[in-house]
C-alpha cells in the first residue's frame, strides 16, 4: 500500500477540506467553525482509513511545479481554442479527424492522467484510451495529431511530474 | 471612480469573449459531423468560454469570498471536463460509433514502441487521401 498514513499528505487534506468549508460557509459563527473542524476530522479519519490519503489523492510533490505548468497549459488550450473556433466559423469548415495512437513517458499514475487530461483538455484533441502507457487520441485536424505525435505536451507532463 | 470604469471595462471584455467562445462552440456542436467531432466543439466552451466567463464575474463580484468561489468551480471544472469527455467518447467507441476519419493512424507502431525512437513514423502518416480541407 503506497504512501499509508504518511503526515504531510494528511495534513495536506485536512487544510484543504478545512479551506473549503471555510470558503463555501461564510459564516464565521464559533457553532458553525466547530462543526466544520468535526467534519473535517471526520473525512481525514475516512480518508485515512481508506488509505486513500496518498500521493495520488494529496500529490503533494507536485505542488511546486504545478504552476509553471499550468500556465504553459493555459497558453496551449487558448491556442488550440482559437485554432478550433477559426475552423468552426470557416465557411468549408476545414477538419480532418485523425486517430492516432502515442507513447507516454509519464513513471506514475498521476503522470500518465495528467498527461491524458491535458490532450482532453486541449480544444481539438481527446483521449479516448488508455493502455499500458500508450494513449489513443482522437484530433480534429492531421495537425492536432502531428502536434501531439510531436511528443512536446509528453515531454512538458514528465518535466512537470520529475520536478521536486 | 476611474478605477471602477477600468474593471467594468476589462470584465465586459472578458465576458464578451467568454461568450464568443460559447457561442462558436454552440455553432461548432451544429456543424460538426459526428459525435466525436462535436466534442470538440464543446471543449472550446468548456476551456477558453468557461474560464473567461468566470474572470469577467469575478471582477464583477466585489467581494474575495464570491472570486474564491468562482476559482473553485473553475478549478472543479477544470478537473472533471476531461473525465467526462474521455468517458463520452470511450462509450461512443465501445457502443461502435465509428469516427468519420479522414485518416487513421492507430495500426501504425508507435514510437518508442520497440525503442526510445520518437520519430521514427512521423513520415509514413500521409496514406488517408479525400481530406475536407480541399
Amino acid at each position: 500500500m503506497r504512501g499509508k498514513g504518511s503526515i504531510g499528505y494528511i495534513l495536506s487534506l485536512g487544510f484543504t477540506l478545512m479551506a473549503f468549508w471555510l470558503a463555501m460557509s461564510g459564516h464565521y459563527t464559533p457553532f458553525l467553525l466547530s462543526v466544520g473542524v468535526g467534519c473535517v476530522l471526520l473525512c481525514v479519519w475516512i480518508a485515512y482509513r481508506m488509505h486513500v490519503a496518498d500521493e495520488e489523492g494529496q500529490p503533494i510533490h507536485l505542488y511546486s511545479s504545478a504552476p509553471r505548468y499550468w500556465a504553459w497549459l493555459w497558453v496551449e488550450i487558448f491556442k488550440s481554442a482559437i485554432d478550433v473556433s477559426r475552423r468552426i466559423w470557416h465557411p468549408s469548415l476545414p477538419i480532418s479527424p485523425t486517430m492516432t495512437r502515442v507513447r507516454a513517458s509519464q513513471k506514475t499514475d498521476v503522470g500518465l492522467a495528467t498527461y491524458a487530461n491535458s490532450i482532453t483538455l486541449t480544444p481539438g484533441t481527446i483521449t479516448t484510451g488508455v493502455e499500458d502507457k500508450i494513449l489513443t487520441v482522437y484530433a480534429l485536424t492531421r495537425e492536432g495529431a502531428d502536434d501531439v505525435q510531436s511528443g512536446e505536451m509528453d515531454r512538458k507532463v514528465s518535466e512537470f511530474e520529475g520536478a521536486d | 471612480m476611474m478605477g471602477t470604469l477600468v474593471v467594468d471595462i476589462l470584465s465586459w471584455v472578458l465576458i464578451c469573449a467568454g461568450s464568443f467562445f460559447v457561442i462558436t462552440g454552440a455553432v461548432g456542436i451544429l456543424r460538426m459531423p459526428d459525435v466525436f467531432s462535436r466534442m470538440h466543439a464543446v471543449s472550446v466552451i468548456d476551456t477558453a468560454g468557461a474560464v473567461l466567463l468566470v474572470l469577467g464575474l469575478g471582477l464583477q463580484a466585489g467581494s474575495l469570498l464570491v472570486v474564491f468561489k468562482l476559482v473553485v468551480v473553475l478549478g472543479l471544472l477544470f478537473f472533471i471536463g476531461p473525465v467526462a469527455s474521455h468517458a463520452l467518447a470511450q462509450a461512443a467507441l465501445q457502443a461502435g460509433i465509428e469516427p468519420k476519419l479522414d485518416q487513421d493512424r492507430r495500426g501504425q507502431p508507435v514510437a518508442g514502441e520497440m525503442g526510445l525512437d520518437n520519430t521514427a513514423n512521423k513520415q509514413t502518416n500521409d496514406a488517408g487521401t479525400g481530406s475536407r480541407t480541399q
